[in-house]
């Protein structure tokens, strides 16, 4: 590969027309810290957090609220034909599940879920089109790089409506910043402290459990404090015990979110005059000091856990756990350790600033190597299709399935890990075979007039090989040639 | 994957030329003779097809698969055809299909994807040809004699130099066959890649329809071969591609049915060409056999020697010719496979030849030029 096939492919999410890096392709990447859109124009019309946080809690209300009308209604005279037939088989008779699907709880359910996935479209297109549009292609790989470090999963309700506001809100502001504020940006979203429980973790000698009825469960969650730990900052197997975790989930307490804690439908501080969101209770929070890491932590309550975090946010092994994920990510799955050192020096040296971090990553020649070191992750592949397509528009609806089927549905991992960013994630059969499919159908829809044997010169230049510049000269027709150019070796690689 | 329900509905006037969507206008003919290639992609089982049963090792080694033959009436003292394959019986009895046993390409890997690659262009090994052997044998014969795939694109076998039809369905929901040809050719020389695509390929074959619709499909396709080389300006030489043979899991259930879908078309092919039949041939041959022994899910592996099948009315049949090397342990290549004792081009030579009133030695060198071959088997077709 050329430097500026790397500039555009490895660092960049792929090559666009007027995306030319001209005479110094680490000056234009490093140009780009400084053209980053915080707000891009694609995310303009986004529900922010507060809102949709407004929204789940009114429907959570509403849900109990109907819940306990259907528990507290007299059980409905049976019909003729409902007695006739014996009441083991009630389940199985279609006219009651029928009526079951229609039921106020089961609407509402459905209705609430429609609106989840609203929010989650609207917002995997404006990240789509934001990515594919956009002119600081770098910066919006790395602001990928960091939701994918701070993954959530759009598996329930809440993440499904909340997921991409933490990219947006969280992640974006301070891809520039400091790895410090990022963090705690995240911690404190709505999103994540829903997707890892935090929401409704509540210590064991709060009031609020104190107070609790007899028969009622609370009690402490450790899902975030031992993500913290493991994934978001200091890596797994760094010293840390189980000890430092429960002590970390405990100062923790108390850190939850307006209208989706604990208590009736998790209603709790959710006052009218309140913005919504992150919301630290007393009421909840375990009272007392705690020790993490040999170090004891004073109650101050919301801020007993920010000072964890500030000491986890520039800790050594945070250093080095943030190195090597930035490594792998542009010098390849095995990281070269002296790069590692390098960057996790920087770290501790500049106090976590990523920019920092991002131009030792543009000046090491461990980033420079000449032979692909990255399989595209099928998010990295469509992105660059679409790029590479020169699309204009992204159509709502087109994205979600589209990711989907590639095999990653845009923010649900699954897991907090977020995606592997190693190629054996990603090299499958089956993989390859849906890119093919997808490449013809992105042709099918979008190809135009391009001709592929030119613009496979402009997207990979000085870099793609004699072989594939004859296939898709070779190419039946002009789609054809697009979709094969799509799928070329050179376009499955970075 | 390439015989589709939609054969039926589109008919004749889809048949378009490779790549380019123009219909194809046909000039007469030179010759009367005909032949038809079927392809069974995935690896057929010759075994469970014609089965050894005179073998002393058969029983023991083929465990649960031998099942099938208990009760199959022998062809000769030492193979017995799988008991569906009624048709096919019935044109052994007039004559009209001839075996050969033990038979393989000079492919001794046991991908698929490469393995059709030799058994369609021909090679000495993988890629060693860049076209078709169909191909180059429409290079020898008359210019108005015209070629044409029962396919949505033209197969490896029938591509090169002399152009050659192909029936195109309409758009398919998934990548269409053409691209998927490119694909392959550009992963050609990453490794990567190659491994993974040839991995995608022979999955895309399991999910075949082939055998689907009880051998609806099967008939239609041979009737739709038939028509497209009765015609007096029609061509001369088709390629039918069969997939599903793949049978790694529950073998018998599964090959039962591609068998029938392969004894339907094949019938549905002769019943179509009518009188057209006593001048055609029919070759069927597969990339590779599958192992001897039954695996843990009562299917088969990749293997190496298979068989080969002719049929038609220019065949020298009722009869199986194999140089049978044995089943048993010692008798199998690399301990597991069926040991081939003939090469597919070989038989494929000796066949076409006579059929098209080729000397043979043109013949091998241009269809098989790679190939050091073991002399021809005579008598196998009539000239």
């Amino acid at each position: 590969m050329s430097e500026t096939s790397i500039a555009l492919n490895r660092f960049g999410l792929g090559g666009r027309s007027g995306n030319d890096p001209g005479p110094d392709p680490r000056q234009w990447l490093l140009g780009q810290l400084g053209r980053f859109e915080v707000r891009p124009k694609a995310a303009g019309s986004l529900a922010p957090s507060g809102q949709i946080v407004g929204e789940l809690s009114t429907y959570q209300l509403t849900l109990l609220d109907l819940q306990r009308v259907e528990r507290e209604k007299p059980p409905s005279p049976p019909s003729s034909e409902m007695s006739a037939k014996p009441s083991v088989s009630k389940d199985a008779d279609s006219n009651y599940s029928q009526n079951a699907g229609n039921d106020p709880v089961n609407l509402h359910r459905r209705n609430g879920r429609l609106q989840a996935r609203t929010h989650y479209g609207l917002a995997v297109t404006a990240r789509t089109a934001t990515a594919v549009t956009g002119n600081a292609p770098f910066v919006e790989r790395l602001t990928h790089f960091w939701a994918n470090h701070f993954a959530v999963s759009a598996d329930k309700l809440e993440v499904l409506a909340l997921g991409g506001s933490l990219e947006f809100e969280a992640i974006r502001p301070h891809v520039l910043g400091k790895f410090r504020d990022m963090l705690f940006a995240v911690e404190q979203h709505p999103a994540m402290l829903l997707y890892l429980d935090q929401a409704q973790s509540v210590g064991a000698n709060s009031e609020m459990a104190q107070r609790a009825p007899h028969g009622v469960k609370l009690g402490l969650n450790e899902n975030l404090a031992r993500e913290i730990l493991e994934l978001h900052t200091l890596g797994v197997r760094t010293g840390y015990t189980q000890s430092d975790v429960t002590e970390f989930a405990r100062a923790l307490t108390g850190w939850t979110v307006t209208g989706l804690s604990v208590g009736r439908g998790g209603a709790f501080g959710s006052g009218t005059d309140q913005p919504k969101g992150f919301f630290f209770s007393t009421f909840l929070h375990e009272p007392g000091t705690r020790t993490i890491l040999g170090k004891s932590y004073n109650d101050f309550g919301e801020r007993q856990a920010t000072a964890v975090l500030e000491m986890l946010a520039t800790h050594p092994a945070t250093a080095n756990h943030i190195a090597t994920k930035l490594a792998r990510h542009f010098a390849g799955d095995d990281p070269p350790a002296p790069l590692v050192s390098r960057l996790a020096a920087a770290f501790l040296k500049s106090d976590g600033d990523l920019p920092t971090l991002y131009r030792v990553l543009v000046n090491s020649p461990e980033c420079w190597v000449k032979t692909p070191v990255k399989f595209k992750s099928p998010w990295e592949w469509a992105v660059s299709a679409l790029r590479a397509l020169d699309t204009q528009q992204i159509l709502a609806g087109d994205t979600v399935s589209l990711f989907a089927q590639l095999g990653q549905p845009v923010w649900r991992p699954g897991s907090p890990a977020g995606w592997d960013d190693v190629a054996s994630a990603w090299v499958g059969p089956d993989a390859i075979m849906r890119r093919v499919e997808a490449a013809q159908r992105m042709v099918q829809r979008q190809g135009g007039q391009m001709d592929a044997r030119a613009r496979a010169v402009e997207l990979f230049p000085g870099a793609l090989s004699e072989p594939t510049r004859r296939t898709i000269a070779a190419a039946g027709n002009p789609t054809e040639a697009l979709a094969l150019m799509l799928v070329t070796p050179e376009f499955m690689r970075r | 994957m390439l015989t589709r329900r939609k054969f039926v509905a589109l008919g004749a006037s889809a048949i378009a030329t490779a790549g380019y969507g123009a219909p194809m206008a046909f000039a007469r003919a030179a010759t009367h003779r005909r032949l038809v290639f079927i392809i069974q992609r995935g690896a057929a089982d010759g075994l469970a097809t014609l089965a050894p049963v005179g073998d002393p090792a058969f029983l023991s080694q083929r465990g649960a698969l031998a099942r099938d033959f208990a009760s199959a009436p022998k062809l000769d003292s030492m193979f017995a055809l799988h008991p569906s394959l009624t048709g096919m019986r019935r044109l052994y009895d007039a004559k009209q299909a001839l075996f050969v046993h033990a038979v393989a390409s000079p492919y001794r890997e046991r991908s698929h994807f490469d393995g059709q690659n030799v058994l369609e262009t021909g090679g000495g090994s993988v890629n060693a040809l860049k076209d078709g052997w169909l191909n180059r044998l429409l290079s020898l014969l008359p210019p108005e004699d015209k070629g044409i795939a029962l396919a949505a694109t033209v197969p490896m076998a029938l591509r090169g130099p002399v152009p050659v039809a192909s029936y195109a369905p309409s758009t398919l929901p998934n990548a269409s066959q053409e691209l998927l040809t490119r694909v392959s050719d550009v992963y050609d020389a990453d490794p990567q890649l190659h491994a993974v695509w040839a991995e995608a390929i022979a999955t895309r074959m399991l999910t075949s329809d082939f055998a689907a619709g009880d051998g609806k499909n099967a008939a239609s396709t041979g009737a739709l071969a038939a028509k497209l080389l009765s015609a007096e300006d029609g061509a001369r030489i088709a390629m039918i591609e069969t997939s599903g043979w793949d049978t790694h899991a529950g073998q018998r259930g599964r090959l039962l049915a591609q068998l029938k879908a392969l004894d339907v078309l094949l019938a549905s092919l002769q019943q179509g060409l009518g009188a057209l039949w006593s001048d055609t041939l029919v070759i069927v041959a597969t990339e590779f056999g599958r192992t001897v022994k039954v695996n843990g899910t009562q299917g088969t592996d990749h293997g190496t020697g298979s068989m080969a099948m002719l049929f038609g009315g220019t065949v020298n049949g009722g009869r199986v010719v194999a140089d049978w090397p044995g089943l048993s342990d010692a008798a199998l290549y690399e301990g597991r496979d069926l040991k081939p004792t003939a090469g597919l081009d070989t038989v494929i030579t000796s066949a076409v030849a006579p059929h098209f009133d080729l000397t043979l030695q043109r013949a091998a060198a241009k269809l098989f030029p790679d190939v050091r071959s073991s002399g021809p088997i005579s008598n196998l077709v009539r000239g």
